[in-house]
């Protein structure tokens, strides 16, 4: 019965073939239907966009024409810092272009290390493992972690690599409804005694912008013995008085076992990470897959991301203004006679809800036509199958731009009739 | 626990959410026949889990496709 659940990033399930079809893509006909139809309307394609030449962190060319970024999850604009760049570059130049191994073979250069001791110094914590990707630090971490008889207790709207973080381990999956703190703890009191127990949450929840009560949260993961894994992807760098993400801001750091996080936002380059104090946490990386089986990070990936990070603990100026940019577009659009995804800013993000995915389509394409890129996220990857123009604000957008923005919502919100 | 008591309990649970009114056999397959959302679905385990103070995980949601199996189902997490 879970067939019929499609919720955020769930993994979909496709229609079954029809008897004795042959063709093993046959079930993703109804999509390729979708697609075709969505653009036999004349709408440019959604998912095509090809940027041509990138400007700046929030300005590029694409599809011919000058853009403002917003929807780029760049929160602090660290892609074009001059130190970012020249470290890389060294590292480019010292280390060659790739490692060409496993971190458990001949993959670990000093740069990893390195990245690891600057990720152990941002958070305050013991240990750091550095993954390729963000979405192989959720898929290893929690698929390690819990086991067969174990379970995960986690909310709904969990994002996709969560989700197949549950899927390639053999736990017990147990979602709630999203942030609510009655149907969490029901279920954690029903888990029968002596299973171990994993509590995965986001701080920030990258569809709608909103954060977790995570104070509550924790402590009734706690109260029932379990441990807690927060993803703090879309918070590092500018919530909480570190930059160390909303459990941070809360008040709760303390009191979560593992942190994960990703380079591909505030960092602003690629790869994935889990902090954490647990004495035992070294022998992760013996034991986790997505880990060992993969190629570690290029020299001037981690190059990168340690001097981002770096200066990410020192960014102070930059988060004011991200926040003010934030409030700015977030007022702006309410004021304008949009519907958006939280009554108040809680993060970078602010989702736009759209009536439908064609007037969606509409709103998107003609934002990109006034200059303007933004997300479009559509069933199945949102919540309660809703259709959004997801805008994700950067340190680097000036006043100036944060302005242009809005009149350019006016401008296609008015010319698709969403205002 | 008896099978009967079980089904004609959660009888009562799916009436609110059986909105297109399809009469609902043991056959009656919740993706297919009631054609329920993501939200319907989560909103109505809840609603049995909480009637039955019971886990029904993901795992096991899987294997249920009809009615008949989920009353299986619960009847046997009841113990």
């Amino acid at each position: 019965m879970s067939d019929a659940i499609s919720q955020p990033d769930k993994p979909e399930s496709l229609p079954e073939t029809a008897e004795g079809s042959k063709d093993l893509f046959s079930k993703f006909d109804p999509l390729i239907k979708q697609r075709e139809d969505l653009l036999g309307s004349g709408f440019e394609d959604p998912f095509g966009l090809v940027m041509e030449r990138v400007l700046s962190p929030v300005t590029a060319i694409c599809n011919g024409r000058e853009t403002i970024l917003l929807g780029t999850y760049n929160y602090m604009g660290m892609t074009f810092d001059p130190d970012v760049i020249a470290s890389g570059q060294a590292a480019l130049a010292d280390f060659g272009s790739g490692t060409t191994g496993s971190r458990v073979l001949n993959g670990t250069y000093v740069g990893h290390k390195e990245t690891e001791k600057a990720l152990c110094e941002f958070y305050g914590m013991d240990h750091a493992m550095v993954f390729s990707t963000g979405y192989q630090a959720n898929l290893g971490i929690i698929s390690t972690i819990a086991g067969k008889g174990d379970y995960i207790v986690l909310d709904i709207d969990s994002h996709a690599s969560i989700w197949d973080g549950c899927a390639l381990g053999n736990a017990e999956v147990v979602p709630f409804k999203h942030n609510d703190l009655e149907a969490m703890e029901k279920r954690l009191r029903r888990i029968p005694e002596g299973a171990g127990k994993l509590v995965v949450l986001e701080g920030v929840y990258s569809m709608l912008g909103d954060i977790a009560p995570l104070k509550e949260m924790i402590a009734i993961a706690k109260k029932y013995d379990a441990m807690i894994l927060v993803d703090e992807a879309h918070s590092m760098g500018f919530i909480g008085p570190n930059g160390r993400g909303v459990a941070e801001d809360q008040g709760v750091l303390d009191d979560v076992d593992f942190v994960i996080g990703t380079f591909s936002k505030s960092v602003g380059t690629v790869g994935g990470f889990c902090v954490s104090n647990h004495p035992k946490f070294e022998i992760m990386r013996l034991v986790c897959r997505p880990y060992v089986f993969t190629a570690s990070l290029p020299p001037s990936v981690v190059a990168t991301a340690t001097t981002s990070i770096r200066k990410l603990m020192d960014a102070g100026d930059k988060r004011e203004h991200l926040w003010a940019n934030s409030k700015r577009l977030h007022k702006g659009l309410k004021d304008l006679g949009f519907t958006l995804g939280t009554e108040e800013p809680e993060s970078a993000i602010i989702a736009v809800i759209m009536p439908d995915l064609e007037r969606g389509a509409g709103m998107w394409e003609a934002l990109l036509k006034e200059g303007l890129y933004v997300n479009l996220a559509r069933p199945p990857a949102t919540p309660a199958g809703m259709t959004l123009l997801r805008c994700s604000l950067c340190a680097e957008h000036s006043e100036e731009q944060v302005g242009q923005i809005l009149t350019m919502f006016e401008a296609a919100g008015k010319k698709t009739g969403i205002i | 626990m008896d099978r009967e008591e079980t089904k004609s309990r959660i009888d009562a649970l799916i009436e609110p959410f059986n909105k297109k009114g399809v009469t609902v056999t043991e056959d009656t397959t919740f993706a297919g026949d009631l054609e329920w959302d993501s939200l319907t679905v989560m909103d109505f385990v809840a609603a049995i889990e909480d009637e039955f103070d019971i886990i029904i995980t993901m795992n096991q949601q899987a294997e249920i496709e009809n009615y008949g199996q989920l009353i299986d189902a619960v009847t046997k997490l009841r113990g």
